[in-house]
Protein backbone atom coordinates (compact mmCIF):
# COMPACT_ATOMS: atom_id res chain seq x y z
CA UNK A 1 0.00 0.00 0.00
CA UNK A 2 2.90 2.68 0.87
CA UNK A 3 5.07 1.40 -2.48
CA UNK A 4 1.41 2.17 -4.43
CA UNK A 5 0.54 5.44 -2.69
CA UNK A 6 4.52 6.36 -2.93
CA UNK A 7 4.84 5.63 -6.49
CA UNK A 8 1.47 7.62 -7.37
CA UNK A 9 2.52 10.70 -5.73
CA UNK A 10 5.75 9.90 -7.72
CA UNK A 11 4.41 9.49 -10.98
CA UNK A 12 1.69 12.65 -10.22
CA UNK A 13 4.96 14.83 -9.52
CA UNK A 14 6.67 13.46 -12.75
CA UNK A 15 3.28 14.45 -14.85
CA UNK A 16 3.29 18.02 -13.15
CA UNK A 17 7.33 18.71 -13.82
CA UNK A 18 6.71 17.36 -17.59
CA UNK A 19 3.51 18.60 -18.90
CA UNK A 20 4.50 22.60 -18.61
CA UNK A 21 1.63 24.02 -21.25
CA UNK A 22 -0.80 21.87 -20.15
CA UNK A 23 -0.35 23.09 -16.30
CA UNK A 24 0.33 26.47 -16.93
CA UNK A 25 -3.12 26.68 -18.63
CA UNK A 26 -4.30 24.47 -15.68
CA UNK A 27 -2.94 26.83 -13.39
CA UNK A 28 -3.99 30.17 -14.86
CA UNK A 29 -7.91 29.12 -15.07
CA UNK A 30 -7.99 27.25 -10.97
CA UNK A 31 -5.80 31.09 -10.16
CA UNK A 32 -8.97 32.68 -11.70
CA UNK A 33 -11.42 30.69 -10.05
CA UNK A 34 -10.00 30.77 -6.60
CA UNK A 35 -9.42 34.65 -7.34
CA UNK A 36 -13.33 35.28 -8.31
CA UNK A 37 -14.33 33.22 -5.30
CA UNK A 38 -12.04 35.14 -2.79
CA UNK A 39 -13.20 38.54 -4.65
CA UNK A 40 -16.60 37.45 -3.58
CA UNK A 41 -16.16 36.66 -0.09
CA UNK A 42 -14.37 39.79 0.23
CA UNK A 43 -17.26 41.83 -1.63
CA UNK A 44 -19.67 39.74 0.63
CA UNK A 45 -18.18 41.67 3.40
CA UNK A 46 -17.90 44.92 1.87
CA UNK A 47 -21.57 45.32 0.47
CA UNK A 48 -22.46 44.17 4.37
CA UNK A 49 -20.51 47.12 5.34
CA UNK A 50 -22.16 49.08 2.77
CA UNK A 51 -25.85 47.67 3.88
CA UNK A 52 -25.29 48.10 7.30
CA UNK A 53 -24.01 52.14 7.19
CA UNK A 54 -27.31 52.42 5.47
CA UNK A 55 -29.57 50.81 7.81
CA UNK A 56 -27.65 52.79 10.43
CA UNK A 57 -29.15 55.85 8.50
CA UNK A 58 -32.72 54.64 9.46
CA UNK A 59 -34.98 55.68 12.38
CA UNK A 60 -37.91 57.65 13.39
CA UNK A 61 -38.58 60.26 15.70
CA UNK A 62 -41.24 60.57 18.05
CA UNK A 63 -42.44 64.30 19.24
CA UNK A 64 -44.23 64.42 22.78
CA UNK A 65 -46.79 67.46 23.28
CA UNK A 66 -45.19 70.49 25.16
CA UNK A 67 -47.14 69.70 28.25
CA UNK A 68 -45.79 66.38 28.61
CA UNK A 69 -43.26 66.08 31.89
CA UNK A 70 -39.47 64.36 30.92
CA UNK A 71 -40.26 61.80 33.54
CA UNK A 72 -43.81 60.58 31.57
CA UNK A 73 -41.33 61.08 28.40
CA UNK A 74 -38.98 58.90 30.04
CA UNK A 75 -41.09 56.16 31.07
CA UNK A 76 -42.01 55.95 27.83
CA UNK A 77 -39.16 55.47 26.98
CA UNK A 78 -38.10 52.82 29.06
CA UNK A 79 -41.25 51.06 28.20
CA UNK A 80 -40.06 51.07 24.08
CA UNK A 81 -36.84 50.13 25.21
CA UNK A 82 -38.91 46.58 26.10
CA UNK A 83 -40.17 46.21 22.86
CA UNK A 84 -37.96 42.96 21.25
CA UNK A 85 -38.13 45.11 17.68
CA UNK A 86 -36.05 47.87 19.24
CA UNK A 87 -32.58 47.95 18.53
CA UNK A 88 -31.84 51.48 20.24
CA UNK A 89 -33.70 54.41 21.95
CA UNK A 90 -32.44 58.23 22.05
CA UNK A 91 -34.28 61.09 24.75
CA UNK A 92 -33.69 64.43 22.87
CA UNK A 93 -34.95 66.97 25.55
CA UNK A 94 -36.30 70.34 24.73
CA UNK A 95 -33.41 71.62 25.15
CA UNK A 96 -31.21 69.58 23.41
CA UNK A 97 -33.52 69.96 20.40
CA UNK A 98 -32.99 73.78 20.39
CA UNK A 99 -29.65 73.45 21.11
CA UNK A 100 -29.20 71.19 18.11
CA UNK A 101 -31.18 73.36 16.09
CA UNK A 102 -29.67 76.27 16.69
CA UNK A 103 -26.22 74.62 15.88
CA UNK A 104 -27.45 73.57 12.57
CA UNK A 105 -28.66 76.91 11.58
CA UNK A 106 -26.77 79.30 13.15
CA UNK A 107 -25.27 81.34 10.09
CA UNK A 108 -29.78 81.49 8.70
CA UNK A 109 -29.87 85.24 10.34
CA UNK A 110 -33.72 84.92 9.94
CA UNK A 111 -34.53 81.92 11.57
CA UNK A 112 -32.12 82.98 14.59
CA UNK A 113 -34.45 86.17 14.67
CA UNK A 114 -37.45 84.73 14.77
CA UNK A 115 -36.80 81.57 17.21
CA UNK A 116 -35.90 85.36 19.45
CA UNK A 117 -38.74 86.70 18.36
CA UNK A 118 -40.65 83.49 19.72
CA UNK A 119 -39.45 84.02 23.34
CA UNK A 120 -40.10 80.41 24.48
CA UNK A 121 -38.37 77.25 23.11
CA UNK A 122 -40.66 76.14 20.47
CA UNK A 123 -39.25 72.79 20.10
CA UNK A 124 -41.03 69.32 21.73
CA UNK A 125 -38.92 66.54 23.48
CA UNK A 126 -38.98 63.10 21.12
CA UNK A 127 -37.44 60.01 21.26
CA UNK A 128 -35.27 58.29 18.66
CA UNK A 129 -35.96 55.10 17.59
CA UNK A 130 -33.69 52.24 15.63
CA UNK A 131 -35.33 49.05 15.00
CA UNK A 132 -33.42 45.91 13.94
CA UNK A 133 -35.12 45.70 10.39
CA UNK A 134 -37.45 48.19 8.58
CA UNK A 135 -40.48 45.70 8.48
CA UNK A 136 -40.21 46.36 12.40
CA UNK A 137 -41.10 50.17 12.48
CA UNK A 138 -45.07 49.64 12.07
CA UNK A 139 -44.98 47.77 14.89
CA UNK A 140 -43.12 50.25 17.14
CA UNK A 141 -45.34 52.96 15.34
CA UNK A 142 -48.71 51.04 16.13
CA UNK A 143 -47.15 51.08 20.01
CA UNK A 144 -47.46 55.30 20.31
CA UNK A 145 -51.22 54.82 18.34
CA UNK A 146 -52.30 53.12 21.39
CA UNK A 147 -54.65 54.80 24.18
CA UNK A 148 -52.53 55.47 27.05
CA UNK A 149 -50.13 57.00 24.73
CA UNK A 150 -52.11 60.12 22.35
CA UNK A 151 -52.17 62.07 25.54
CA UNK A 152 -48.53 62.31 25.45
CA UNK A 153 -47.54 62.26 21.92
CA UNK A 154 -47.50 65.05 19.23
CA UNK A 155 -46.81 63.04 16.13
CA UNK A 156 -44.49 59.70 15.12
CA UNK A 157 -42.90 60.93 12.15
CA UNK A 158 -42.61 57.33 10.71
CA UNK A 159 -45.97 57.58 8.21
CA UNK A 160 -43.58 60.61 6.83
CA UNK A 161 -40.57 58.72 6.55
CA UNK A 162 -42.17 55.60 5.66
CA UNK A 163 -42.17 55.82 1.93
CA UNK A 164 -38.10 56.43 2.22
CA UNK A 165 -37.78 53.69 4.74
CA UNK A 166 -39.19 50.92 2.78
CA UNK A 167 -37.39 52.29 -0.92
CA UNK A 168 -33.89 52.06 1.33
CA UNK A 169 -34.86 48.41 2.63
CA UNK A 170 -35.90 46.97 -0.72
CA UNK A 171 -33.00 48.40 -2.16
CA UNK A 172 -30.61 46.91 0.21
CA UNK A 173 -33.26 43.74 0.41
CA UNK A 174 -32.92 43.66 -3.46
CA UNK A 175 -28.96 44.01 -3.33
CA UNK A 176 -28.89 41.61 -1.25
CA UNK A 177 -30.95 38.67 -3.90
CA UNK A 178 -28.67 40.11 -6.48
CA UNK A 179 -25.28 39.77 -4.68
CA UNK A 180 -26.24 36.13 -3.76
CA UNK A 181 -27.62 35.24 -7.43
CA UNK A 182 -24.32 37.20 -9.06
CA UNK A 183 -22.17 35.32 -6.92
CA UNK A 184 -23.64 32.08 -7.64
CA UNK A 185 -23.61 32.70 -11.09
CA UNK A 186 -19.94 33.55 -11.09
CA UNK A 187 -18.72 30.91 -9.10
CA UNK A 188 -20.53 28.61 -11.38
CA UNK A 189 -18.64 29.85 -14.58
CA UNK A 190 -15.68 29.94 -12.74
CA UNK A 191 -16.07 26.24 -11.27
CA UNK A 192 -16.67 25.34 -14.97
CA UNK A 193 -14.58 27.19 -16.58
CA UNK A 194 -11.77 25.21 -14.41
CA UNK A 195 -13.75 21.56 -14.87
CA UNK A 196 -13.27 22.17 -18.61
CA UNK A 197 -9.73 23.19 -19.13
CA UNK A 198 -8.81 20.01 -16.37
CA UNK A 199 -11.37 18.28 -18.52
CA UNK A 200 -9.83 19.22 -21.64
CA UNK A 201 -6.30 18.48 -20.25
CA UNK A 202 -7.30 15.11 -19.33
CA UNK A 203 -9.36 14.19 -22.21
CA UNK A 204 -5.57 14.73 -24.22
CA UNK A 205 -4.08 12.00 -22.22
CA UNK A 206 -6.96 9.76 -23.10
CA UNK A 207 -4.93 7.22 -25.09
CA UNK A 208 -2.38 7.02 -22.28
CA UNK A 209 -5.18 6.03 -20.02
CA UNK A 210 -6.19 3.68 -22.30
CA UNK A 211 -2.55 1.73 -22.79
CA UNK A 212 -2.40 1.85 -18.68
CA UNK A 213 -5.37 0.42 -18.73
CA UNK A 214 -4.29 -2.65 -21.37
CA UNK A 215 -1.41 -2.93 -19.28
CA UNK A 216 -3.00 -3.92 -16.33
CA UNK A 217 -3.04 -1.26 -14.26
CA UNK A 218 -6.02 -0.74 -11.73
CA UNK A 219 -8.21 2.10 -11.91
CA UNK A 220 -6.83 3.86 -8.55
CA UNK A 221 -3.30 3.53 -9.96
CA UNK A 222 -4.40 5.22 -13.32
CA UNK A 223 -6.46 7.92 -11.35
CA UNK A 224 -4.05 8.89 -8.29
CA UNK A 225 -1.53 10.52 -10.35
CA UNK A 226 -3.91 12.85 -12.12
CA UNK A 227 -5.24 13.35 -8.27
CA UNK A 228 -2.17 13.97 -6.79
CA UNK A 229 -1.37 16.49 -10.42
CA UNK A 230 -4.65 18.56 -9.70
CA UNK A 231 -3.96 18.79 -5.93
CA UNK A 232 -0.45 20.37 -7.13
CA UNK A 233 -1.61 22.87 -9.66
CA UNK A 234 -4.27 23.70 -6.99
CA UNK A 235 -1.61 24.16 -4.60
CA UNK A 236 0.38 26.28 -6.72
CA UNK A 237 -2.95 28.60 -7.73
CA UNK A 238 -3.78 29.10 -4.04
CA UNK A 239 -0.20 30.65 -3.31
CA UNK A 240 -0.28 32.28 -6.15
CA UNK A 241 -3.58 33.90 -5.17
CA UNK A 242 -2.34 34.53 -1.70
CA UNK A 243 0.72 36.96 -3.29
CA UNK A 244 -1.78 38.62 -4.96
CA UNK A 245 -4.07 38.94 -2.84
CA UNK A 246 -1.84 39.92 0.08
CA UNK A 247 -0.31 42.56 -2.46
CA UNK A 248 -3.45 43.71 -3.44
CA UNK A 249 -4.76 44.39 0.29
CA UNK A 250 -1.48 45.95 1.05
CA UNK A 251 -1.22 48.48 -2.30
CA UNK A 252 -5.40 49.39 -2.08
CA UNK A 253 -6.29 48.83 1.20
CA UNK A 254 -6.42 52.66 2.58
CA UNK A 255 -7.56 53.66 -0.66
CA UNK A 256 -10.62 51.21 0.10
CA UNK A 257 -11.88 53.37 2.97
CA UNK A 258 -12.42 56.22 0.24
CA UNK A 259 -15.33 53.68 -1.32
CA UNK A 260 -16.52 52.20 1.87
CA UNK A 261 -15.61 54.50 5.19
CA UNK A 262 -15.18 52.58 7.67
CA UNK A 263 -13.80 49.61 5.85
CA UNK A 264 -10.30 48.68 4.93
CA UNK A 265 -9.53 46.28 2.58
CA UNK A 266 -5.53 45.22 4.21
CA UNK A 267 -7.11 45.65 7.85
CA UNK A 268 -10.13 43.08 6.33
CA UNK A 269 -7.52 40.94 4.99
CA UNK A 270 -5.33 40.58 8.19
CA UNK A 271 -8.16 39.62 10.54
CA UNK A 272 -9.94 37.16 8.00
CA UNK A 273 -6.01 36.05 6.91
CA UNK A 274 -6.85 32.47 8.01
CA UNK A 275 -10.66 32.08 6.44
CA UNK A 276 -9.19 33.54 3.44
CA UNK A 277 -6.26 31.31 3.53
CA UNK A 278 -8.65 28.25 4.19
CA UNK A 279 -11.28 29.21 1.17
CA UNK A 280 -8.27 29.62 -1.30
CA UNK A 281 -6.50 25.96 -0.17
CA UNK A 282 -9.88 24.25 -0.69
CA UNK A 283 -10.50 25.93 -3.50
CA UNK A 284 -7.75 25.34 -5.26
CA UNK A 285 -7.14 21.89 -4.14
CA UNK A 286 -10.71 20.83 -4.04
CA UNK A 287 -11.35 21.91 -8.01
CA UNK A 288 -8.15 20.64 -8.88
CA UNK A 289 -8.67 17.09 -7.57
CA UNK A 290 -12.57 17.18 -8.06
CA UNK A 291 -12.27 17.85 -12.18
CA UNK A 292 -9.77 15.46 -12.25
CA UNK A 293 -11.62 12.47 -10.64
CA UNK A 294 -14.66 13.14 -13.07
CA UNK A 295 -12.66 13.58 -16.06
CA UNK A 296 -10.49 10.89 -15.35
CA UNK A 297 -13.52 8.54 -14.58
CA UNK A 298 -15.03 9.12 -18.16
CA UNK A 299 -11.66 6.95 -19.76
CA UNK A 300 -11.24 4.57 -17.03
CA UNK A 301 -14.57 2.21 -19.02
CA UNK A 302 -11.88 0.57 -21.18
CA UNK B 1 -5.34 -21.83 -21.97
CA UNK B 2 -6.68 -19.86 -24.70
CA UNK B 3 -10.14 -21.06 -26.35
CA UNK B 4 -12.61 -19.01 -28.80
CA UNK B 5 -15.94 -20.89 -29.00
CA UNK B 6 -17.99 -20.15 -31.94
CA UNK B 7 -16.56 -16.30 -31.44
CA UNK B 8 -18.30 -13.62 -33.56
CA UNK B 9 -17.70 -10.00 -33.40
CA UNK B 10 -20.03 -7.58 -35.43
CA UNK B 11 -19.22 -3.95 -35.50
CA UNK B 12 -22.56 -2.76 -37.53
CA UNK B 13 -25.72 -4.80 -39.10
CA UNK B 14 -23.51 -5.44 -42.20
CA UNK B 15 -19.67 -5.91 -41.05
CA UNK B 16 -19.01 -9.24 -39.26
CA UNK B 17 -14.97 -8.30 -37.62
CA UNK B 18 -14.98 -12.32 -36.54
CA UNK B 19 -17.67 -14.65 -37.77
CA UNK B 20 -17.99 -17.92 -35.95
CA UNK B 21 -14.44 -18.42 -35.12
CA UNK B 22 -13.13 -21.64 -32.79
CA UNK B 23 -9.53 -22.37 -32.27
CA UNK B 24 -7.53 -23.57 -28.80
CA UNK B 25 -3.98 -22.24 -27.86
CA UNK B 26 -2.42 -24.23 -25.73
CA UNK B 27 0.42 -23.63 -23.35
CA UNK B 28 4.24 -22.83 -24.47
CA UNK B 29 2.76 -22.80 -27.88
CA UNK B 30 4.09 -20.34 -31.00
CA UNK B 31 1.04 -19.31 -32.96
CA UNK B 32 0.77 -17.09 -35.53
CA UNK B 33 -2.31 -15.74 -36.98
CA UNK B 34 -2.78 -14.23 -40.63
CA UNK B 35 -4.89 -12.94 -43.09
CA UNK B 36 -5.38 -9.58 -44.84
CA UNK B 37 -5.90 -6.35 -43.62
CA UNK B 38 -9.65 -6.23 -42.27
CA UNK B 39 -9.69 -9.72 -41.78
CA UNK B 40 -10.07 -9.80 -38.03
CA UNK B 41 -6.97 -10.31 -36.70
CA UNK B 42 -6.27 -7.15 -34.61
CA UNK B 43 -10.21 -7.98 -32.89
CA UNK B 44 -9.35 -11.21 -31.96
CA UNK B 45 -7.02 -10.25 -29.70
CA UNK B 46 -9.05 -7.01 -28.25
CA UNK B 47 -11.34 -9.38 -27.45
CA UNK B 48 -9.11 -11.76 -25.57
CA UNK B 49 -7.64 -8.15 -23.90
CA UNK B 50 -11.50 -7.96 -23.20
CA UNK B 51 -10.84 -4.66 -25.02
CA UNK B 52 -14.40 -5.82 -27.02
CA UNK B 53 -16.92 -7.54 -26.53
CA UNK B 54 -17.96 -10.74 -28.18
CA UNK B 55 -21.64 -10.76 -30.08
CA UNK B 56 -21.63 -14.09 -29.86
CA UNK B 57 -19.75 -16.86 -28.71
CA UNK B 58 -17.40 -17.66 -25.50
CA UNK B 59 -13.66 -16.79 -24.94
CA UNK B 60 -11.91 -18.62 -22.36
CA UNK B 61 -8.70 -17.15 -20.65
CA UNK B 62 -7.15 -20.10 -18.10
CA UNK B 63 -10.73 -21.77 -18.16
CA UNK B 64 -12.05 -17.91 -17.23
CA UNK B 65 -14.49 -16.69 -18.80
CA UNK B 66 -13.09 -13.49 -20.48
CA UNK B 67 -17.01 -11.67 -21.03
CA UNK B 68 -18.05 -12.65 -17.69
CA UNK B 69 -14.79 -10.83 -15.72
CA UNK B 70 -16.61 -7.52 -14.05
CA UNK B 71 -14.61 -4.14 -15.29
CA UNK B 72 -12.89 -3.70 -12.17
CA UNK B 73 -11.29 -7.19 -12.05
CA UNK B 74 -9.71 -6.71 -16.18
CA UNK B 75 -6.67 -5.74 -14.66
CA UNK B 76 -5.58 -8.92 -13.12
CA UNK B 77 -6.56 -10.78 -16.49
CA UNK B 78 -4.78 -8.46 -18.39
CA UNK B 79 -1.40 -8.50 -15.87
CA UNK B 80 -1.25 -12.20 -17.29
CA UNK B 81 -1.10 -11.32 -20.60
CA UNK B 82 1.97 -8.81 -22.33
CA UNK B 83 0.81 -7.05 -25.38
CA UNK B 84 2.65 -6.03 -28.67
CA UNK B 85 0.66 -3.60 -30.83
CA UNK B 86 1.59 -2.44 -34.36
CA UNK B 87 1.38 1.26 -33.54
CA UNK B 88 3.67 0.96 -29.74
CA UNK B 89 0.97 2.22 -27.84
CA UNK B 90 4.03 3.38 -25.25
CA UNK B 91 3.06 6.33 -22.86
CA UNK B 92 4.28 9.31 -24.26
CA UNK B 93 5.06 11.07 -21.21
CA UNK B 94 7.15 8.47 -20.16
CA UNK B 95 10.57 7.16 -20.59
CA UNK B 96 11.78 4.16 -22.35
CA UNK B 97 12.20 2.90 -18.51
CA UNK B 98 9.90 4.14 -17.04
CA UNK B 99 7.26 2.57 -19.82
CA UNK B 100 9.03 -1.05 -19.29
CA UNK B 101 8.99 -0.32 -15.18
CA UNK B 102 5.41 0.46 -15.10
CA UNK B 103 4.22 -3.07 -15.91
CA UNK B 104 6.11 -4.16 -13.13
CA UNK B 105 4.70 -1.19 -10.95
CA UNK B 106 1.23 -2.48 -11.42
CA UNK B 107 1.45 -5.50 -10.33
CA UNK B 108 2.54 -4.51 -7.08
CA UNK B 109 6.62 -5.26 -7.58
CA UNK B 110 8.97 -3.67 -4.98
CA UNK B 111 11.50 -1.10 -6.14
CA UNK B 112 14.71 -3.19 -6.24
CA UNK B 113 12.46 -6.01 -8.50
CA UNK B 114 11.35 -3.20 -10.81
CA UNK B 115 15.55 -2.08 -11.23
CA UNK B 116 16.73 -5.12 -11.48
CA UNK B 117 14.54 -6.37 -14.01
CA UNK B 118 14.37 -3.47 -15.99
CA UNK B 119 17.82 -3.37 -16.26
CA UNK B 120 17.81 -7.05 -17.47
CA UNK B 121 14.99 -6.52 -20.37
CA UNK B 122 16.89 -3.16 -21.43
CA UNK B 123 19.71 -5.47 -21.99
CA UNK B 124 17.93 -8.35 -23.60
CA UNK B 125 16.03 -5.60 -26.39
CA UNK B 126 19.63 -4.06 -26.32
CA UNK B 127 18.50 -0.87 -25.74
CA UNK B 128 20.95 -0.14 -22.54
CA UNK B 129 22.04 3.04 -24.23
CA UNK B 130 18.14 4.50 -24.90
CA UNK B 131 16.80 3.65 -21.14
CA UNK B 132 16.34 7.47 -20.35
CA UNK B 133 14.67 8.41 -24.41
CA UNK B 134 11.53 9.64 -24.38
CA UNK B 135 9.05 7.62 -27.19
CA UNK B 136 9.34 10.89 -28.98
CA UNK B 137 13.40 10.04 -29.54
CA UNK B 138 13.05 6.50 -30.47
CA UNK B 139 13.20 4.98 -34.06
CA UNK B 140 10.37 2.55 -34.68
CA UNK B 141 12.51 -0.52 -34.13
CA UNK B 142 13.29 0.70 -30.72
CA UNK B 143 9.62 1.71 -29.54
CA UNK B 144 8.64 -1.89 -30.48
CA UNK B 145 11.74 -3.41 -28.69
CA UNK B 146 10.23 -1.12 -25.24
CA UNK B 147 6.88 -2.29 -26.14
CA UNK B 148 8.55 -6.17 -26.31
CA UNK B 149 10.22 -5.56 -22.92
CA UNK B 150 7.19 -3.97 -21.82
CA UNK B 151 5.07 -6.68 -22.49
CA UNK B 152 7.50 -9.26 -21.32
CA UNK B 153 8.77 -7.77 -17.86
CA UNK B 154 6.45 -9.27 -15.52
CA UNK B 155 6.63 -12.63 -17.01
CA UNK B 156 3.14 -12.73 -18.40
CA UNK B 157 1.36 -16.56 -19.53
CA UNK B 158 1.17 -15.30 -23.42
CA UNK B 159 2.27 -12.53 -25.32
CA UNK B 160 -0.09 -11.26 -27.76
CA UNK B 161 1.81 -9.59 -30.60
CA UNK B 162 -0.23 -7.77 -33.23
CA UNK B 163 1.88 -6.67 -35.96
CA UNK B 164 4.97 -6.40 -34.12
CA UNK B 165 6.49 -5.82 -37.34
CA UNK B 166 4.28 -3.86 -39.76
CA UNK B 167 6.55 -0.71 -39.54
CA UNK B 168 9.65 -1.82 -39.28
CA UNK B 169 12.35 -2.48 -41.80
CA UNK B 170 13.31 -6.24 -42.67
CA UNK B 171 16.61 -5.68 -39.98
CA UNK B 172 13.99 -4.71 -37.46
CA UNK B 173 11.69 -7.27 -38.12
CA UNK B 174 14.06 -10.04 -38.23
CA UNK B 175 15.19 -8.83 -34.82
CA UNK B 176 11.95 -9.06 -33.55
CA UNK B 177 10.58 -12.46 -33.72
CA UNK B 178 14.19 -13.55 -32.74
CA UNK B 179 13.53 -12.05 -29.82
CA UNK B 180 9.40 -13.63 -29.92
CA UNK B 181 11.11 -17.21 -30.52
CA UNK B 182 13.35 -16.53 -27.79
CA UNK B 183 10.71 -15.76 -24.90
CA UNK B 184 8.76 -18.61 -26.34
CA UNK B 185 11.39 -21.01 -25.69
CA UNK B 186 11.47 -19.62 -22.37
CA UNK B 187 8.10 -20.83 -22.20
CA UNK B 188 5.63 -18.39 -22.25
CA UNK B 189 2.71 -18.88 -25.14
CA UNK B 190 3.18 -16.75 -28.01
CA UNK B 191 0.36 -15.49 -30.20
CA UNK B 192 1.89 -13.40 -33.28
CA UNK B 193 -0.72 -11.58 -36.31
CA UNK B 194 1.34 -10.70 -38.88
CA UNK B 195 0.99 -10.37 -42.90
CA UNK B 196 4.65 -10.87 -43.15
CA UNK B 197 5.01 -14.09 -45.54
CA UNK B 198 8.96 -14.43 -45.07
CA UNK B 199 8.61 -14.17 -41.26
CA UNK B 200 5.51 -16.89 -41.07
CA UNK B 201 6.97 -19.43 -43.82
CA UNK B 202 10.48 -19.08 -42.11
CA UNK B 203 9.10 -20.39 -38.66
CA UNK B 204 7.26 -23.34 -39.40
CA UNK B 205 4.85 -22.96 -36.19
CA UNK B 206 1.18 -23.19 -35.98
CA UNK B 207 -0.60 -20.88 -38.32
CA UNK B 208 -4.27 -19.71 -38.06
CA UNK B 209 -5.90 -17.85 -41.30
CA UNK B 210 -8.46 -15.60 -41.42
CA UNK B 211 -10.27 -14.41 -44.08
CA UNK B 212 -13.20 -11.87 -44.14
CA UNK B 213 -13.72 -12.67 -40.47
CA UNK B 214 -13.62 -16.61 -40.90
CA UNK B 215 -11.00 -19.35 -39.61
CA UNK B 216 -10.67 -20.64 -42.96
CA UNK B 217 -7.12 -23.07 -41.89
CA UNK B 218 -5.29 -24.05 -39.12
CA UNK B 219 -2.21 -25.78 -39.83
CA UNK B 220 0.47 -27.18 -37.29
CA UNK B 221 3.73 -26.10 -39.15
CA UNK B 222 1.59 -24.18 -41.66
CA UNK B 223 2.34 -21.69 -43.92
CA UNK B 224 1.11 -18.19 -45.81
CA UNK B 225 -1.24 -18.99 -48.16
CA UNK B 226 -4.13 -16.74 -48.74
Amino acid sequence: MITLIKRILKSGWKNFSREKSLIVANIFILVLAISTLTSLFILKDASQFLISSIEEKVDISVYFKLEASEEDILKVKDDVAKIPEVKEVKYISQEEALVSFTNKHKEDLVLMQSLDEVGVNPFSASLNIRAFEASQYQAIADFFNSSTLTNLVEKVDYYKRKPVIDKIFTFVSSMNMLGIAFSLLLIIIAVSIAFNTIRLAIYSSREEIKIQRLVGASNWFIRGPFLVQGAICGFFAFLICLVLFSLLSWIFGPKTEFLFPGFNLLTFFLVNFWTIVFIQLASGVGLGVLSSLFAVRKHLKI
Amino acid sequence: MIKFQYVSKIYSHKTAALDNVSFEVKEKEFVSIVGKSGSGKTTLFKLILAEERPSNGRIFFDSQEVQKIKTKELPFLRRKIGAVFQDYKLIHSKTAYENIAYAMEVIGASDKEVKKDVAEVLEIVGLTGKANNFPIELSGGEKQRVAIARALIHRPEVILADEPTGNLDPYNALEIIRLLLKINKSGTTVFLATHNKTIINSLEKRVITLQDGKLIRDEEKGRFIL
